[in-house]
């Protein structure tokens, strides 16, 4: 290594990130984990009580992997709050659920076909 | 497969934390020196990790057991290059300007070198992209020519040609704003 370079590791030397910042962001990542684990407490629970809707879900899911899965439930979750206002009983709440984690699972499906 | 295996996606995330321990510093101070300041580093590490976070089990499988780190660069690299494009800018923020010798060094260091190392700093905002991603990479990083290459989406040999010019325009740069050495100084 020649003397520039000695000079180059010193003035790159390595940034340690802000201890607020490490926090923040591990809270961030659990927040994403457990709505996630939620999301899927709730979607097997309304598979249970509904069968004629697990085949085309359970494709869905089998394609998508784990982490697309996440996020599926990440981005159903977020539509929860317009689902309770247009479900007319429990039942109606969680057919609309499953329908709507579908539909996600679906598009990331198909945004995973267009990257390959 | 009937239900997504709650086991596997508890591994998936334990694997992924063990990753985002491993190299938090390294995304941070690829931001760092990529943005310039401690603000934009913070936003751009965090957004680098929430979007790995999303992609994390292709990547693992599409790997083959090879370093991730490349990857999360990589990711780090696209988003600030989007940024910079919606923006249509580079940084503002000269880089001594947010505290990163004073912050980084000792004092000895700080005493000697501080003249030099600022230049240095200052001289690499003139490169071009490419060239100052492949130095913060190898010098900040300590990236490997292969692990820079992945990162950047080139060869390994198009890197070695990439690093070898930037360092030898940076020296020209850096002895360029130094000034002409007089005789006797």
């Amino acid at each position: 290594m020649t003397d520039f370079e000695t000079l180059l590791r010193e003035a790159f030397a390595p940034i340690e990130p802000p201890a607020e910042l490490e926090a923040r962001l591990e809270d961030r990542l659990t927040t994403l984990v457990e709505a996630a684990a939620d999301e899927l407490e709730g979607w097997e629970l309304a598979v249970m009580k509904d069968p004629r809707n697990w085949a085309p879900t359970v494709t869905a899911v089998g394609v998508g992997g784990a982490a697309a899965v996440g996020l599926a439930f990440v981005r159903t979750q977020r539509r929860r709050h317009k689902r309770r206002a247009a479900s007319g009983n429990v039942l109606e709440l969680a057919g609309n659920t499953v329908r709507d984690f579908a539909r996600e699972a679906g598009k990331l499906i198909d945004e995973g076909r267009r990257r390959l | 497969m009937a239900v997504p295996d709650p086991r596997a996606k508890v591994e998936l995330d334990a694997q992924f934390s063990d990753l985002y321990r491993a190299h938090l510093k390294d995304v941070y101070s690829y931001s760092y020196y990529r943005v310039g300041n401690h603000h934009d580093a913070e936003d751009l590490t965090t957004q680098t990790f929430l979007q790995a976070y999303r992609h994390f089990e292709r990547a693992q499988r599409e790997s083959r057991g090879r370093p991730l780190r490349p990857w999360l660069i990589r990711i780090a690299h696209n988003l600030a290059a989007n940024c910079y494009r919606d923006r249509s800018r580079k940084p503002q923020t000269p880089i001594e300007d947010a505290g990163v010798l004073a912050a980084a060094h000792t004092t000895e260091t700080l005493v000697e070198h501080r003249d030099d190392l600022a230049r240095i700093l200052e001289c690499v905002e003139d490169l071009p992209d490419d060239r100052r991603e492949a130095l913060i990479m190898r010098f900040a990083l300590g990236m490997d020519n292969r692990e820079i290459a992945r990162a950047l989406g080139r060869t390994d040999g198009a890197t070695k040609v990439l690093l070898h010019r930037a360092i030898r325009q940076l020296e020209e740069l850096v002895k360029k704003a130094e000034g002409p050495v007089n005789v006797g100084d």
